[in-house]
């Protein structure tokens, strides 16, 4: 793990441009965000590790979400929103005019803060962005997708016998599990998380934490969170954000024992944020 | 307070020494207490000036309803005279002896036929004038009545057919009160010789109401018991047709771009306010509008409901572009960002899932629009619309008027059995508005979803 870290903080001085490093699923260079006039998000350097959960931590309106919603471009929905620097994905920078800001959504899929079915049957949730993407060539694979998704999600003993009920009509765990469904049944590289358990109760969030652990196997996660405890508890690499700065990243274990940063050391010991 | 008192823990009585947070509440003294009083009156006040409202609202509904009923379900009946009709071949005119082909059936004198019959029956009157008199106790209508039963079974020429004879509209308008016996005759549109006639026919029971199926299956007619609202009902659907062709689509597909694609600047600020002021500008602007271009500068046809759509839809789009935005608007940002984020392009978000979420607002702001629409008079006037057409028009460029315009000219018409048929044409209309606002709301519970 120190190594790792070691070879990060390498990458993260690195000037813009360099290719990416081995290990390295996503990296910021440099990022700026700006909504109008203001300056959101301040020359921010941080990878993603692949098959590892980086988690984003900082007070609110301290730049998490910005950053994240700039690693799949939901930014580019809001009209006043510009970014500056350059984020790739697999060396690839992904605001290069060549890429196709419909397939970086399928690659890097997104859980959002609130549980958001589409008002349409759970099978229709899911099955909905392998349709648009052409993933199945037959209701069979659409089936299997659909059912292979729900499992990893967690859902599949919950639904299987209503399937063609409304999505809405779940609890919100479990509307945030079909959330997550709907993301991986795209088979993305990357899952971007923003707060997915704030407006769950306990045993939910346990069941979605559980479920994170569980995806890091194939995917690389991104997670932010108010909760440091859930912080410690999912993520292997942790970011702190203040005032639209990365403070300091590093192992989850690190900075919840060793902050570097007296910043970071006042936000987990509860001081402020 | 004894509750509370027992429930205190025990040392509380060295507490109830200092006076206790109850008495020291700014909310339980006197002052506090009217001030609560007074608060409620002022709700009390708010609440009966919404009664009252309500009321004063209910009521003008009440009276219009009852004016209008009052008025006009009696233009639903009409009365008819019981004739032994004997249809002769010689009385009809007809030459040789048959069969006549159905060109000279209709060319035959029906209305001197029903005449004869009417001069049969009141064998006493001999004088020419008094004759006059009697054959202006039916209306032409009998005699084309007698036209299409015999035309539909030509074995009837030559027997003696009972019919019932559509009444004048003088005689009608007597037989049901609105116009008075002990009115001076000099004054009566119905003179004393013809009330005696009347009454003989009523003592032999000769004379009665008889549901009116000319209103619905009729159009226009100088005559108040030949009128009927078929042909500027057929009009309005025909009107109303073109202005949703139009105005739907045009509506709502601007109502998508400048929603969701059209960027915020100047040109789409500019287009914004018009929109909203274009709402707001009179009919009748819109009427010159047509006439200036569609009628004298692209010479489309005068009073055709496809010109009286098209004005119309010009007027209606600025109301469905507004509701359309709102429904857009309603849609929650995050079944947006949720489509966006399994990767679907704008467009996939917006056909699947932004618009049927869209669809029962956008339905009932359009239906709500087009029933607006469908009252619209002045606009209609400008081109042409206002045309006495006695044809049930068959195609959008035929002359047609619509149900409001109708209403407006019979309305304008001196005669005693107009009043009648003007009530009826509104209550037609209404009737047609509320079908109209009950498929709003159905398609409105149909197309609701939940999230």
């Amino acid at each position: 793990m120190t190594a790792q870290f070691q070879s990060e903080t390498d990458a993260i001085l690195h000037p813009a441009g360099r290719p990416a490093q081995a290990g390295w699923k996503m990296t910021g260079r440099d990022v700026n965000v700006y909504y109008g006039a203001k300056h959101a998000l301040k020359g921010v350097n941080l990878s993603l590790a692949e098959r590892k959960v980086t988690a984003l931590i900082g007070p609110s309106g301290c730049g998490k979400s910005t950053f994240l919603r700039s690693l799949n471009r939901m930014n580019d929905t809001i009209d006043i929103c510009r970014v500056e620097g350059m984020i790739t994905l697999d060396g690839q920078d992904i605001y290069a005019p060549s890429i196709d800001v419909v397939q970086l959504r399928a690659r890097v899929g997104m859980v959002f803060q609130k549980p958001n079915p589409f008002p349409k049957s759970i099978y229709d949730n899911v099955a909905y962005g392998p349709r648009i993407h052409g993933l199945a060539s037959n209701t069979d694979e659409m089936d299997q997708i659909v059912e292979s998704s729900l499992k990893r999600a967690g859902l599949w003993n919950e639904v299987k016998d209503r399937l063609r009920d409304p999505g809405t009509g779940l609890s919100g765990g479990q509307q945030q599990r079909l959330c997550i469904a709907r993301a991986i049944a795209v088979s993305p590289e990357v899952i971007l998380m923003d707060e997915p358990c704030s407006a769950l109760d306990p045993i939910a969030t346990a069941h979605v934490e559980e479920l994170i652990d569980e995806l890091r196997e194939n995917y690389t996660i991104v997670i932010v969170t108010h909760n440091m405890q859930q912080a410690a508890r999912v993520s292997q690499t942790t970011a702190f954000f203040h005032l639209g700065e990365m403070v300091e990243v590093s192992d989850t274990d690190a900075i919840f024992t060793n902050p570097r940063d007296e910043r970071t050391q006042g936000y987990i010991t509860g001081r402020y944020g | 307070m004894t509750e509370l008192a027992a429930a205190a823990p025990a040392g509380a009585e060295g507490a109830s020494l200092r006076p206790s947070t109850r008495d020291l509440s700014p909310h339980m003294s006197d002052a506090a207490r009217a001030r609560l009083k007074t608060r409620y009156r002022a709700e009390q006040r708010f609440r009966a000036y919404g009664i009252a409202a309500i009321s004063f609202a209910m009521l003008s509904l009440v009276i219009l309803l009852w004016t209008i009923l009052s008025n006009g379900t009696t233009a639903f009946f009409q009365t008819h005279i019981r004739l032994d009709v004997p249809v002769g071949a010689d009385r009809l005119g007809l030459q040789g002896s048959g069969p006549w082909t159905p060109t000279e059936l209709r060319l035959a004198s029906w209305d001197r036929t029903i005449n004869l019959a009417m001069q049969e029956r009141f064998p006493a009157v001999t004088s020419r004038a008094d004759r006059n008199l009697l054959s202006r106790m039916v209306s032409p209508g009998a005699g084309e009545d007698l036209r299409n039963m015999v035309i539909a079974d030509p074995a009837l020429i030559g027997r003696t057919v009972q019919v019932w004879a559509l009444a004048a509209s003088d005689i009608d308008m007597f037989w049901k009160g609105h116009i008075r016996r002990d009115v001076p005759e000099a004054e009566r549109r119905v003179n004393d010789r013809t009330v005696g006639w009347i009454d003989d026919l009523t003592a032999r029971d000769e004379i009665r109401s008889q549901f009116n199926t000319r209103f619905f299956t009729s159009a226009s007619s100088v005559r108040p018991e030949l009128v009927g609202v078929a042909g500027s009902v057929v009009g309005t659907l025909m009107t109303l047709l073109v202005c949703m062709a139009l105005a739907v689509p045009v509506g709502v597909l601007a109502a998508i771009y400048l929603e969701e694609y059209a960027p915020k600047n100047r040109i789409t600020d500019i287009i914004e306010v018009n929109i909203n002021n274009l709402a707001a500008v009179p009919s009748i602007v819109f009427g010159l509008l047509g006439l200036a271009v569609f009628l004298n500068f692209f010479g489309m046809p005068r009073s055709a409901p496809l010109v009286g759509g098209i004005v119309i839809a010009l007027m209606s789009l600025p109301t469905v572009i507004i509701a359309t935005r709102a429904a857009l608007r309603a849609v929650p940002p995050s079944i947006r960002e949720a489509a966006l984020g399994v990767g679907a392009s704008k467009m996939q978000v917006i056909l699947h899932h932004v618009l049927p979420l869209a669809m029962p607002g956008i339905m009932t702001g359009t239906i709500i629009t087009l029933a607006q629409a469908l009252g619209e008079t002045a606009p209609l006037l400008m081109i042409g619309m206002v045309a006495f057409v006695t044809d049930i028009p068959n195609s959008v460029t035929a002359s047609a008027t619509v149900l409001p315009v109708q209403i407006y000219m019979w309305a304008g018409s001196p005669e005693r059995g107009f009043v009648e048929k003007t009530s009826a044409g509104i209550m037609v209309l209404l009737v047609l508005l509320l079908a109209m606002n009950a498929v709003a709301i159905y398609l409105r519970k149909k197309f609701e979803r939940r999230w």
